[in-house]
């Protein structure tokens, strides 16, 4: 099964097919909205991810249980961003990658060539590791960005979506004066959280979060630790982190990653209840990194 | 370059010594000979602009800027109003043909690569390497043998002259944006042609403008196409693009080469008008590149 740059596939589960898709821009304006409003459970089934055919991780299967924040964690080069990557199919988009294996949204794998990318794409959203503001956009328009910039809803003002998607990122009482102002003139915990504002206002089933905190400060890591704590009740959220402590503080669930050493793939260690994986891990490796004894 | 590494650790203890002596030596050359090489192009630059502004302003007024040169050359008076409303049209229309084509090969070599775009990238370079005079002869074969001279036979080779400048400093910029503001547009749900459309395009605004205007400035000066193809006419205003017409360029150019001293004067006015009018191209379009890119309003 290697889809490459999207080959055509033949081992699709064809049950898993007609499972109705969530739709994907069901638009939950109110919080009794959001609360009805129901991600997919997210399975991975044997994926391999390649650069230029050299797998980064390799042989992950990994169950994305729907309102949970899952944390994957390991050492560098583990490829703990790269499996993140798969998750929405960003991966592709980097030259020379490809993806074998299975991940299923909702039991329809999103590597299927006849399902369209873009939809994966607003139905699992993603915040980088660096804030990344469009330059030449307001703070409104960058919220409003991905709702006006999709091909499902026209223009409008959006006023109340605006509101929202900040209040939930937790910014709105700090730019709620100066929507107009430049994007890019925000702090830069500011505007990690207005870029998770922006990924929030295209109301994803499941957030992709990649080190979202690494470079910022502690206090406005805490600040964007508690809101991940509250987007957990709308959507599900995977957040990759260097941070043990962090992982421990937001994660229902952990993943462990290793690598063995530079050159092979980086692969699943242990996966499990986030208590359990600190304290009573099964693993060995994983008892060594999540105490510190090496990574 | 071996005794300097050879002699620092022992120079090192001794601040002041001879080792320090000869670095602060060294220094104060390398600045000396930058500063140098600094002042020598600043100065050229302000010599050929004071030049042409002490000789233009000689005779630049505002019977210069509209009215049409005297039927005998060597009669003082006159000025080069259709030469200035020629150069507008021409370098206008040239600009509406080069950017769109430009800017659009420039997206497709740096957001889509491939073997193709490659080879654009390369062709590119070429272009920029042909003389102007050789692009004036090709649209001569081409265009001019069959149409007649023509504002638009001029507009087409000055296109040509700008298109490969525009590409290149297009892809540049675009080069320059960075991929995680791509990625965010993609991992928002929004398709690559809306994000180039809507994110990179933006982002890249200022510098993009800054290259077509360098595009234009370049356009306007150049001379030796529109020999070939617009020709000149200095008789009257000629605002129709289907006939041949006169630009500063040419104007300066015919008037410069008669050895009237009126004629030189109307030449040296021209040449300081052809600045002003590249300056005043420059500041707008960079005002409106700012407006458009920075504030976010839509």
């Amino acid at each position: 099964m290697t889809y490459g740059n999207r080959n055509p596939l033949d081992s699709l589960d064809p049950t898993a097919m007609k499972e109705p898709k969530m739709p994907p821009t069901a638009p939950p304006v109110d919080q009794q909205a959001a609360a009805r409003f129901a991600p997919a459970r997210l399975d991975v089934v044997d994926l391999t991810a390649s650069y230029r055919g050299l797998p980064a991780v390799a042989d992950v299967s990994l169950t994305i249980e729907p309102h949970r924040v899952t944390a994957l964690i390991g050492p560098s080069g583990c490829g703990k961003s790269t499996l993140l990557r798969c998750l929405n199919g960003m991966h592709l988009m980097a030259p020379h990658a490809t993806v074998t294996g299975q991940v299923l949204l909702g039991g329809t794998d999103i590597y299927d060539p006849r399902v369209n990318p873009i939809e994966i794409r607003r139905r699992v959203g993603m915040v980088f590791q660096r804030p990344t503001p469009f330059p030449t956009m307001s703070i409104r328009d960058n919220v409003l960005a991905g709702v006006h910039l999709g091909r499902r809803r026209g223009r409008g003002t959006h006023d109340d979506l605006v509101e929202q998607a900040l209040m939930r990122a937790g910014l709105w009482k700090e730019v709620r004066n100066r929507l107009k102002a430049p994007g890019g003139g925000l702090s830069g915990g500011q505007q990690q959280r207005l870029c998770i504002a922006r990924a929030l206002a295209v109301e994803p089933e499941i957030l992709l979060m990649d080190e979202p905190c690494s470079a910022l400060d502690p206090i406005s890591t805490l600040v964007i630790e508690d809101l991940i704590k509250e987007i957990r009740e709308t959507c599900t959220v995977v957040i990759v982190t260097h941070n043990m402590q962090q992982a421990a503080r937001v994660s229902d669930t952990t993943v462990f990653l290793n690598v063995e050493y530079a050159g092979v793939p980086g692969r699943l260690i242990e996966a499990g209840p986030t208590e359990q994986i600190f304290n009573a891990p099964q693993q060995r490796a994983t008892e060594d990194y999540t105490s510190g004894r090496f990574g | 370059m071996a005794t300097h590494f050879a002699s620092r650790p022992e120079a090192e203890p001794r601040p002041g010594g001879p080792g320090l002596r000869r670095r602060m030596a060294t220094d104060m050359v390398g600045t000396g000979v930058l500063w140098l090489a600094t002042a020598l192009t600043v100065g050229v630059l302000l010599w050929v602009l004071g030049y042409a502004a002490v000789q233009g302003f000689r005779y630049l007024g505002p019977e210069f800027l509209t009215s049409t040169p005297p039927g005998d050359p060597s009669r003082a008076g006159g000025g080069f109003l259709n030469g200035i409303i020629g150069s507008l049209i021409v370098v206008g229309l040239a600009t509406v043909v080069a950017v769109p084509l430009g800017v659009g090969a420039a997206v497709y070599v740096v957001e889509y690569g491939g073997r193709l775009a490659r080879a654009v990238d390369f062709l590119t370079d070429l272009l920029i390497g042909i003389p102007a005079i050789v692009t004036g002869a090709f649209v001569y074969a081409l265009w001019v043998t069959r149409f007649g001279f023509s504002g638009y036979a001029g507009a087409i080779s000055l296109a040509l002259v700008m298109l490969p400048l525009i590409v290149r400093a297009t892809a540049e910029i675009l080069c320059l944006v960075p991929r995680d503001l791509r990625e965010a547009g993609l991992a928002l749900g929004v398709t690559p042609a809306r994000t180039i459309v809507s994110v990179v395009l933006p982002t890249a605004m200022g510098g993009i403008t800054t290259g077509i205007m360098l595009a234009v400035a370049r356009a306007m000066g150049e001379t030796a196409p529109l020999l070939l193809t617009a020709l000149g006419n200095d008789l009257f205003v000629e605002t129709h693009p289907d006939h041949r017409m006169s630009t500063l360029s040419l104007q300066i150019f015919s008037n410069a080469i008669t050895g009237f001293e009126a004629a030189q004067a109307r030449a040296w006015a021209g040449a300081l008008t052809l600045v002003i009018l590249v300056l005043l191209c420059t500041a707008v379009a960079r005002f409106v590149a700012r407006r458009s890119s920075v504030t976010g309003a839509r």
